[in-house]
């Protein structure tokens, strides 16, 4: 769960970093440069099935441990907790994966199928072509419906990570007091940022900032 | 502090035994002192049922200072009551205003079966004990104290992880029903002190078969456990109890 969570998280670096080229305004040219070379680049596509078999991996250990931890408890409490001694999203990571699973089979359809079993139309970047993206992210983010789905995904995300970040390194066992105050400060702001920016985008396209 | 009486509606988890189905039974109770603590509220409750010829609540209580950790009740949704780090024997019946009701239940957990009304049987710590939790050599007579030089801070923090009472408000209060806590508080406890170290790869590796075996949950590290404690085990003892268990199952 904690290692996978990890490597999951390492990929949203990466994919942070390169969506963050749409805002480079310039036409989307540096944006689709990037993508092109994620697409076609071969080391990447191993990479590619390396988080595929991550993802898989998560979603399963995750549910299996949600099953088995539910079970702990045949009967509960007529007051709970709650609240009390815990962070909702800290508990209910199991429903924002669920969500999040969700919102990525959304998101794959979006544009992970399109661009790997379809022809995209193509660009012109410095005399190279490649596949305009870009046009795809500008056309798919019209409808407003969507732009408040990917909203609503990167809230999950957001608290899926408020938690995982920091629990996945007490997994791992990172110890004591003052390390984990360093893990949950860097957890929190990576949370936030990086959900933040994520949200930003189909907003930005939506509002026409950036065209 | 100022003294008061009160009336109070007392909802009380009844259960005959372990077969049994329970339910919650309503009772009503007169003339409560402020200056009682919630285990002698509980004993007026049972001398009147007792008068009035019916079977008295049975919950468990022995040194009702704080200190033996068998006070187990899930009071108004929190095990040990409302106050922070206090165990139910030190709930004082201040905590309460007249009128209220008060909901008392009995751990849950498939691990902690009830036994009868808020008894749980709490054995499977016991044997999560003998599975790792000491030191296999017999270490003789107390010897001169700075024989073996203990480092301030690993003393101070293994005495800290050595204040767990056994008592399982931290399972109580998982949602996984998980035992990381109390388990991570013995493994820390051993680990940090010179006698126990040698042994902490083998302590940590039995002591969480066993746990599995008992049919605690996993840890996700939500932090309920931490945050009622009543000896305010850190949640820092699971980290070290992770990387002893990553460490010794590397090294095996
Ligand atoms: S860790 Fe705290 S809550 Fe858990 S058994 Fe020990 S004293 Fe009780
Ligand atoms: S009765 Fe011993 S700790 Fe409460």
């Amino acid at each position: 769960m904690s290692l996978t969570g990890i490597f999951l998280i390492s990929f949203l670096v990466v994919h942070v970093g390169i969506n963050a080229c749409i805002w480079a305004n310039d036409g989307g040219g540096m944006f689709n440069l990037a993508s092109h070379f994620m697409a076609t680049t071969v080391v990447i596509r191993i990479v590619e099935v390396g988080l595929f078999a991550g993802l898989v991996l998560h979603i399963v250990q995750g549910l299996v441990l949600e099953v088995q931890n539910r079970s702990r408890r045949k009967t509960g409490y007529a007051v709970s907790l709650g609240n009390k001694g815990s962070k909702w999203y800290s508990r209910s990571m199991g429903l924002l994966g669920t969500l999040l699973l969700f919102f990525l089979i959304m998101h794959l359809s979006h544009f992970w199928v399109p661009s790997r079993f379809t022809e995209l139309p193509s660009t012109e970047i410095n005399g190279k072509e490649v596949a305009n993206q870009y046009a795809e992210i500008l056309r798919v983010f019209q409808n407003p419906v969507v732009v408040v789905l990917y909203v609503l995904g990167c809230i999950s995300l957001m608290y899926h990570l408020l938690h995982g970040f920091q629990s996945a390194f007490r997994t791992l066992g990172v110890p004591n007091g003052k390390y984990i105050s360093l893990i949950k400060g860097v957890g929190f702001g990576f949370a936030i940022i990086v959900s933040l920016a994520f949200a930003m985008m189909p907003v930005s396209v939506y509002l026409g900032w950036v065209s | 502090m100022e003294h008061y009486k009160m009336n109070l509606t007392l909802r009380i988890w009844r259960q005959k035994n372990s077969e049994t189905k329970g339910r919650f039974e309503t009772y009503k109770i007169e003339d409560i002192s402020s200056e009682m603590s919630f285990l002698e509220m509980m004993d007026v409750l049972n001398e009147k049922l007792i008068r009035e010829g019916q079977e008295p609540v049975a919950f468990d209580h022995d040194c009702r200072e704080g200190i033996c950790g068998t006070c187990s009740m899930f009071i108004n949704g929190r095990p040990h009551g409302p106050w922070h780090a206090n165990t139910t024997c030190q709930l004082h019946m201040r905590a309460y205003q007249d009128g209220d009701t008060i909901t008392v239940e009995p751990w849950r957990a498939n691990a902690f079966p009830v036994l009868k009304d808020l008894i749980v049987d709490r054995s499977a710590f016991d044997r999560i004990i003998q599975a790792g939790g000491y030191i296999s050599v017999n270490t003789g007579n107390a010897v001169e104290a700075n024989s073996i030089l203990v480092p301030k801070d690993q003393a101070d923090s293994s005495f800290a992880a050595a204040a767990c009472i056994g008592c399982g408000a931290c399972v109580a209060a998982c949602k996984n029903s998980s035992a990381m806590l109390f388990v991570s508080a013995k493994v820390s406890h051993l680990a940090l002190l010179p006698q126990g170290y040698p042994e902490r790869k083998t302590r940590a590796l039995n002591m969480i078969a066993q746990m599995d075996k008992e049919g605690f949950g996993s840890c996700t590290n939500t932090q309920a456990c931490e945050s009622v404690c009543p000896k305010e085990i850190s949640m820092t003892n699971i980290a070290k109890l992770n990387s002893e268990f990553i460490l010794a199952g590397l090294s095996d």
